[in-house]
């Protein structure tokens, strides 16, 4: 079996899983390059049709591109989508540095969601080899009340068996994408040809490699104006792909406090 | 390797396992020093928050990532990490070896497919050392290499290695593992990672690099028999659609399926997908499917698929070799679930016939497996369950023990029980004094449920009670359950929702069997309108139940709402009522079909009493028993 066909094989059957044992989902899109191959597998998954609602947290300061690509898209691949907006930036715990705080406005945008439409299970495209802590995920992780994740007392889970309790107050985060890298990603976007926003091609020199709101995500160098050339950029590169991504590096534990109190 | 290449294969899984200061986050750090897989920076990084800490540089710092880490100098939990030697790539999956956090070691170490032994050249095998090595057995992993680290503190000293070797090689032999290589390695300074460093001019075997690149590849599910384990059925559309991951084996479209523990047989018609351009005609262990089947027989979540010349075994009781994770401990007659595949089984560990030490392997009797602790185990469920012997398929031989949704533990079956046991006896199903044939013979008919199914005003319970009065008078057993007496009492805990629903038809179906092992002919009248749920009374009440579909249209029922519930829905004020706001399926075959907006009540009333003597009568009876 070849390795694409792996990952999609067990992301689909993760979906699946999910899909049949938890009762209300919301798939959460980004409307990044991760979230638009969760899409896809999950149209496989479901033959076509995603059988639950896909929110877009909205901060309102996303990039323009990536608004219209949200707008053309949830027409063409057919999604049921919630766009609320997040909660405002006062909402925040104040003792976040800056960037942090907006970073933050997401996790309370999956709160009121949650609250919202009573989610019991919430979809997320992270990755095991984006960041150290979401190495420690598991495909099912359960939250506790206000969307707490206690790293520290994690539920077994092997052989694809996987914790499905959600006590009330609760819910479980479900990640169909924990095995991918970064690489997989482009390589599966090309070979099944799914659509991304444009910014992560260069312009000028530049280009996106993670895409978050504008003001706390910077560009980096690239000459990369094709899949091709971004898959070859990659194994170039050893920088880590969230280096343009501000809260990571705010202070040593930012992005581990961010975590553990809900934050994708 | 290349990553553009479209023929690229998975990862290997390897684990990296072994005592808490024995040197195994050291030892992963140096790996991915050694094979160029850190980002630019990170050894800096480190380099500076060790020197902020006031403590000597750590290769353990890369794996150590979350702080709470740090500060306590333990790893959490598993974390992977991906790496390419100039043969394949590795994901490798570093297992943390505190004691407390084996359930975190079971989650890490279940998915690989080889591991690496860390022990301490000092320190020598310990406690931990051996529980590890007995949890790789314990998941059938058995493809492993031995790192000797820290000979650095052992001035490189071929003695005290040789001493350790002997002591693993020993210990693993009990196990049934023989080690692919013990290697001698300081991870800290780099010796014979991936290059022999000249410290240890008295040994000539492989380098870790070498020794993981020396493990055979992945085995091949493929080649083993067919396991389809049925993870759900859709029906977006007008395709009934039954998915899964194929665990075993390898189907194409053509091939006859049969879905275990039931038995019905059909075959694939087609292998449908979204976005393809050609229809997929065959698929193979590890793909994610969706199945089209030829004929529209029983399938639910938790059946299993094999090929009829290769059928896996349906069994009340299996024998397994089970480890334990919760806090409280596990005693006979503990009552769990157990998940094999997409199946959940409610068992009961029925007996424990020994617990086994992880340190000297030694077997003792016992009543109660404490956590951590490891025992062979006869588990009993009520229903079958579909199994194989792991050794024989590993997929479909394994499972995991669940309480409260929680994962507690995991087994590998080793086969069926045989019921010989004396604290067996005591548990199976007491033979009745009494036989169901004469019963037949005193009563003067067979026993057996009228299932009647149909929209609410169909006229259900007016024929049930009509009848139950009619074939009373002509000397029947015979008995009505219908929401009043069922819903009042045994199912008073349960709502209107699908689940609840599902649940309530079980009930009744479970109590109708119980009436036909006491003879009696029953009429059971309740909308049932899923027809997954009349098919699993049909499974629970077995050759005696017969589907009667009471037929009258939505606007003939509607017309007579003898109760104004119909009223009410259109008002909203009830939510999913069947044929407003919640579907009806239709009996596919029913047994009889009583069309009352035909037929009247007494035509319809003949109707079914006819079919009642022709089905149960004295003469078909005892005609067919004696």
């Amino acid at each position: 079996m070849r390795d694409l066909d792996h990952l999609e094989a067990q992301s689909v059957y993760i979906l699946r899983e999910a899909f049949r044992t938890v009762p209300r989902l919301g798939l959460l899109w980004s409307i990044g390059k991760d979230s638009n191959v969760m899409i896809w597998l999950a149209k496989k998954a479901f033959l076509g049709r995603i059988p639950f609602p896909v929110v877009h947290l909205d901060t309102g300061k996303e990039f323009p591109e990536t608004y219209a690509f949200r707008d053309r898209y949830t027409v063409e691949w057919d999604l049921d989508l919630i766009a609320d907006a997040c909660p405002p930036i006062e909402a925040v715990d104040p003792t976040l540095p800056p960037a942090s705080r907006l970073a933050a406005r997401k996790t309370l945008g999956v709160r009121q969601a949650i609250d919202r439409y009573a989610f019991q299970g919430v979809v997320a495209g992270i990755r095991r080899d984006e960041q150290s802590t979401r190495a420690k995920e598991r495909v099912f992780s359960p939250r506790g009340e206000a969307g707490r994740w206690d790293f520290k007392d994690q539920p077994a889970e092997f052989w694809d068996h996987f914790n499905i309790a959600v006590p009330p107050g609760t819910h479980l985060r479900i990640h169909p994408l924990l095995h991918w890298t970064e690489v997989d990603i482009w390589r599966y976007t090309q070979r099944e040809e799914i659509p991304v926003v444009p910014l992560y091609f260069a312009r000028d020199g530049k280009r996106y490699r993670s895409l978050g709101e504008e003001g706390i995500t910077s560009p980096i160098d690239s000459e990369a104006t094709t899949i091709e050339d971004i898959i070859a950029e990659l194994e170039a590169t050893r920088t880590a792909e969230r280096a343009g991504r501000a809260m990571d590096h705010e202070s040593e534990d930012a992005f581990e406090r961010l975590r553990t109190e809900g934050y994708l | 390797m290349n990553p553009r290449d479209p023929a690229r294969q998975p990862p290997l899984p390897i684990v990296i396992v072994g005592h808490v200061d024995h040197g195994k986050s050291t030892l992963v750090g140096r790996l991915l020093h050694e094979t160029g897989s850190l980002p630019d920076g990170r050894v800096e990084q480190i380099r500076a928050d060790s020197r902020k800490r006031g403590m000597p540089f750590e290769w353990s710092f890369v794996m150590d990532a979350l702080q709470v880490e740090r500060d306590q100098g333990i790893t959490v939990d598993t974390t992977q990490i991906w790496f390419s030697t100039a043969k394949r790539r590795y994901v490798i999956i570093d297992a943390p070896g505190h004691k407390e956090f084996l359930k975190n070691m079971v989650t890490g170490a279940a998915a690989a497919e080889a591991a690496v032994l860390v022990i301490d050249a000092q320190q020598g095998i310990s406690e931990q050392t051996r529980r590890h090595a007995f949890l790789l057995h314990l998941l059938g992993i058995s493809r492993v290499a031995i790192a000797v680290n820290k000979l650095d503190l052992v001035d490189y000293g071929e003695e005290r290695f040789a001493a350790v070797e002997a002591g693993i090689r020993h210990y693993l032999d009990g196990l049934g593992i023989a080690p692919t290589a013990v290697i001698p390695v300081s991870a800290r300074h780099g010796e014979n990672i991936a290059t022999a460093g000249g410290r240890t001019p008295w040994y000539a075997g492989p380098t870790v690099i070498e020794a993981l690149d020396a493990f055979p590849d992945r085995a091949a599910p493929a080649d083993q028999p067919l396991r389809f384990p049925v993870q759900d059925l859709y029906k977006f559309d007008e395709r009934r659609l039954i998915v899964g991951r194929i665990a075993g084996g390898r189907l194409k479209v053509g091939d006859t399926l049969r879905f275990l523990p039931g038995g019905g047989e059909a075959r694939i018609a087609s292998i449908e997908s979204w976005n393809r351009d050609t229809p997929q005609i065959s698929a193979a262990a590890g793909q994610s499917v969706a199945l089209t089947l030829d004929d529209e027989i029983f399938v639910e979540r938790g059946h299993v698929a094999v090929h009829p010349d290769r059928p896996a075994t349906a069994t009340h009781a299996v024998t397994a070799r089970l480890f334990w994770l919760a806090a409280d401990t596990l005693t006979a007659g503990s009552r769990l679930s157990l998940r094999i595949g997409t199946a959940d089984y409610e068992v009961a560990v029925e007996a424990i016939h020994r617990v086994i030490d992880s340190q000297d392997l030694g077997q003792a009797e016992a009543d109660r497996i404490e956590r951590n602790g490891v025992a062979d185990v006869v588990l009993r469920s009520r229903a079958k369950m579909v199994v194989d012997a792991f050794a024989e398929s590993p997929a479909s031989g394994r499972g995991v023990l669940v309480r409260g949704h929680r994962i507690v533990g995991g087994c590998i079956i080793q086969g069926p029980a045989e019921v010989t046991t004396k604290e067996n006896r005591n548990l199976t199903a007491v033979a009745h004094a009494v036989g169901g044939e004469e019963r037949t013979r005193a009563y003067g008919h067979a026993a057996g449920v009228l299932w009647l199914t149909g929209l609410s005003g169909s006229g259900k319970s007016t024929l049930a009670m009509a009848l139950e009065r009619q074939l009373f008078d002509r000397g029947y057993g015979v008995y009505v359950l219908d929401g009043d007496n069922m819903r009042g009492g045994l199912c008073r805990d349960l709502g209107f929702s699908d689940g609840d629903r599902a649940e309530n038809i079980r009930r009744v179906a479970e109590t109708a069997r119980l009436f036909v092992d006491a003879g009696f002919v029953v009429i059971s009248a309740f909308i049932s309108p899923s027809r997954e749920d009349r098919n699993r009374a049909r499974e629970i009440i077995g050759p005696g139940f017969n589907e009667v579909y009471v037929k009258a249209g939505l606007d003939v029922c509607e017309g007579r709402d003898p109760k104004g519930l119909y009223a009410k829905a259109r008002a909203g004020e009830i939510a999913s009522f069947t044929g407003i706001s919640a579907p009806y399926e239709e009996p596919l075959v029913p047994d009889l079909t009583v069309d009352t907006a035909d037929l009247s009540i007494h035509q319809s009333l003949a109707r079914l009493t006819h079919y009642v003597e022709n089905r149960f009568g004295r003469e078909t009876a005892l005609g067919a028993t004696g």
